[in-house]
């Protein structure tokens, strides 16, 4: 059973994650890649890592791919003539990519690893604690200075894309909550008593 | 984790926090109305983290081996520090004349000197990476600080796309190395890596890592996107790559080099060697034809890069300390020239074309004293700060066998006096017709300006013993 789950899972990441690439409408594309991520959480779970499975649908299917699939049919990008540009260079990027691939190949085709790399490896099930709890002393200990990190360069990403998109607009009239309660009725409003047939 | 390792990475914690009270209260207190203020206290944070920092002494180890304080990484920082302060300190004036007092400006700095903190200290694969991905980020963002101008939004995207096709190749090459090692700490890299012990797979790993930190320092050939984004950045962001970056940049190749890869120095040495011969060579005639002063000074860090790398190109501690005293003296001169630069300006427009240096010497005298002698050092004369360190690189590179790559660089050395001393030729022989600079230039310029030429004169008795600290600092590094 468990060899049979992990053929169906493995082979629907790689089948989605051509068609990714081959579907000629985007929003395919970002269909196939949430199974992708569905079938890559699968994998996971298989694995016994329910943890991040979860995370994987959470995180992945659920927010990331939404919003890619948001952007892509706001953006509206004529992705035909797109490509039209891209099999211009086709010949050229082809050759490139053909010599890298014979280079990585090489190195690739000759790999070992190190005799002592197994023992320098960080033990990746500690006993007798659930995953969840494992990961969360990980992260939040031994590597809390990369996690916290991380964070910076995610603040500094919303201080760049807020400095450099933000535009204060003089010109247009803005809602002030504190000025329209601090309007005293006394002052701004002015009762007047119309006679019939005079007007003001 | 303990107590102990939150102790070694105080100065980064707080430098941080700061950098967020700053944020937070720049917003609440009128935003651009405070940068001024908010621009001045970051440079005194600096120069006083700069003093926490070198006061330090030993060398310690924090969060299993991700972060490494000891006298190298001191060294860096300090001069990270100090020089972020010179270049916030400079270009205070020149923001506020073109209208580009933006608080978040200072703030961003303030997040790059973390990264490049991090970076310096780094002694794991991944805080190399995030360290360096820190300190991009917050530069991609400056390099487009003028957003209404093309010139400068080109620089930015420009910058941007090929920063992270570096960081991509940067981290195809700690994928390649983690596969073979099985570990992405430096130092159980430097155990597995040894010359017995060394398939192609793990030579392509480092040689990716050194491709991705080589655009880092803009070494030929991978500087195509130098001369552009200094172009089209705002000067005062010019400034501030052409120095701190790079010598974080450079302390970076450092530390992966010898720490993680300095088992095997004869394989990286050769790379090293062809990327400095050949960006002391490049950036020397790419420059010939520039007449934009900030395209010069592009290709004219081009070829000290070129410089530094000579220095690590020996492998040795003597080369890493005629490295960190070559980057020291680099910034040194880069401050007092970018102090010059800012300050160029005609009816009050910036003007960066060399010709407007015509006949300096009559309209500003001072100035153009204080640009010679920094011109002079930049070109190696003696006995000017900048041929003492020129000297010590190349004593390295000699000593430790390379003396082809030496031979190359005095070459180098010659043709880039070339557009130097045109500058100098402009300021002293040029013709009147041409019309001048104003004479006007901020006190901050001016006494940085000064400093810097007054450093370059004075340092030749006995380079302010930095040559003494840099040693010490290389030492902890190779041993």
């Amino acid at each position: 059973m468990m060899v049979f789950s992990f053929y169906l899972f493995a082979t629907l990441v790689v089948v989605s994650g051509i068609m990714v690439v081959l579907a000629r409408n985007p929003v395919h594309s970002v269909l196939w890649l949430i199974l992708t991520f569905s079938s890559a959480a699968g994998l996971f779970i298989l694995l016994g890592a329910e943890f991040v499975a979860m995370i994987l649908v959470v995180v992945y299917v659920g927010a990331i791919a939404v919003l890619f699939l948001f952007v892509v049919m706001m953006l509206d990008v004529d992705f035909t003539a797109l490509k039209g540009e891209m099999a211009k260079y086709m010949p050229l990027a082809g050759l490139i990519a053909l010599v890298i691939l014979v280079q990585l190949g090489l190195a690739i085709g000759n790999w070992q690893i190190a005799p002592q790399a197994g023992d320098l490896r960080a033990a990746v099930t500690p006993e007798g604690i659930d995953n969840t709890r494992a990961l969360g002393l990980i992260l939040y200990d031994q590597y809390l200075y990369l996690f916290e990190a991380s964070s910076l360069v995610l603040l500094v990403a919303m201080i760049g894309a807020i400095m450099l998109t933000m535009r204060h607009r003089t010109d247009v009239k803005r809602q002030d909550a504190m000025a329209q309660m601090q309007r005293d009725p006394d002052v701004q409003l002015k009762l007047v008593d119309v006679k019939p047939g005079q007007g003001l | 984790m303990t107590s102990m390792d939150f102790s070694t990475v105080l100065p980064e914690v707080l430098l941080s926090l700061y950098a967020m009270a700053a944020l937070i209260g720049g917003v609440c207190l009128g935003k651009d109305k405070v940068a001024p203020f908010i621009s001045w206290l970051t440079v005194a944070i600096l120069v006083l983290f700069a003093a926490l920092v070198g006061l330090q002494s030993g060398s310690r180890v924090a969060f299993g081996g991700l972060f490494i304080e000891d006298a190298f990484s001191r060294f860096a920082k300090v001069l990270i520090l100090l020089s972020a302060a010179g270049v916030l300190a400079m270009s205070a004036d020149y923001q506020e004349r073109r209208n580009l007092m933006r608080f978040e400006y200072p703030i961003l700095i303030t997040l790059a000197v973390v990264g490049m903190m991090m970076m310096v200290s780094a002694g794991n694969l991944m805080s190399l990476y995030i360290g360096l991905e820190l300190q991009s980020l917050a530069l991609y963002v400056v390099a487009a600080l003028r957003r209404d101008s093309t010139r400068s939004s080109e620089a930015g995207l420009k910058y941007f796309v090929l920063g992270a096709l570096s960081s991509g190749i940067l981290l195809y090459g700690a994928a390649l190395t983690y596969g073979f090692t099985g570990t992405t700490d430096f130092a159980g890299i430097m155990t597995t890596v040894t010359t017995e012990n060394l398939p192609l797979g793990v030579l392509f790993g480092m040689v990716f890592l050194i491709i991705g930190l080589a655009f880092k320092v803009s070494a030929v050939p991978f500087h195509m996107w130098t001369p552009d984004v200094y172009e089209g950045s705002p000067s005062s962001v010019t400034a501030f790559f052409a120095t701190a970056p790079k010598v974080a940049a450079m302390a970076l190749l450092a530390r992966l080099l010898m720490d993680a890869f300095g088992m095997v120095p004869d394989q990286w040495g050769q790379i090293i060697a062809l990327l400095s011969v050949v960006s002391i060579l490049g950036g020397a005639i790419a420059a010939i034809g520039q007449m934009n002063i900030k395209r010069l000074m592009a290709y004219s860090s081009i070829t000290h890069m070129g410089f530094a790398l000579l220095g690590l190109t020996a492998g040795t501690a003597q080369g890493v300390a005629a490295m960190l005293l070559y980057m020291s003296v680099y910034v040194a001169m880069n401050i007092g020239m970018f102090a010059f630069i800012l300050s160029m300006e005609r009816d009050g427009q910036p003007i960066t074309d060399i010709r407007s240096l015509h006949m300096l010497a009559k309209r500003g005298p001072m100035r153009a004293w204080a640009l010679l002698i920094l011109l002079f050092s930049l070109a190696g004369v003696p006995p000017m700060v900048g041929f003492w360190a020129k000297f010590s690189v190349l004593l390295a590179a000699v000593q430790a066998g390379y003396v082809w790559a030496a031979v190359f660089a005095v070459i180098g050395s010659g043709i880039a006096a070339f557009y130097y001393l045109r500058i100098v030729y402009f300021m002293y022989f040029g013709t009147e017709e041409e019309e001048g600079i104003d004479k006007r230039i901020a006190p901050a310029q001016r006494v940085l300006l000064i400093a810097s030429a007054v450093i370059m004169l004075a340092g030749s008795v006995n380079l302010f013993g930095i040559e003494g600290m840099a040693q010490m600092a290389a030492a902890a590094l190779v041993n």
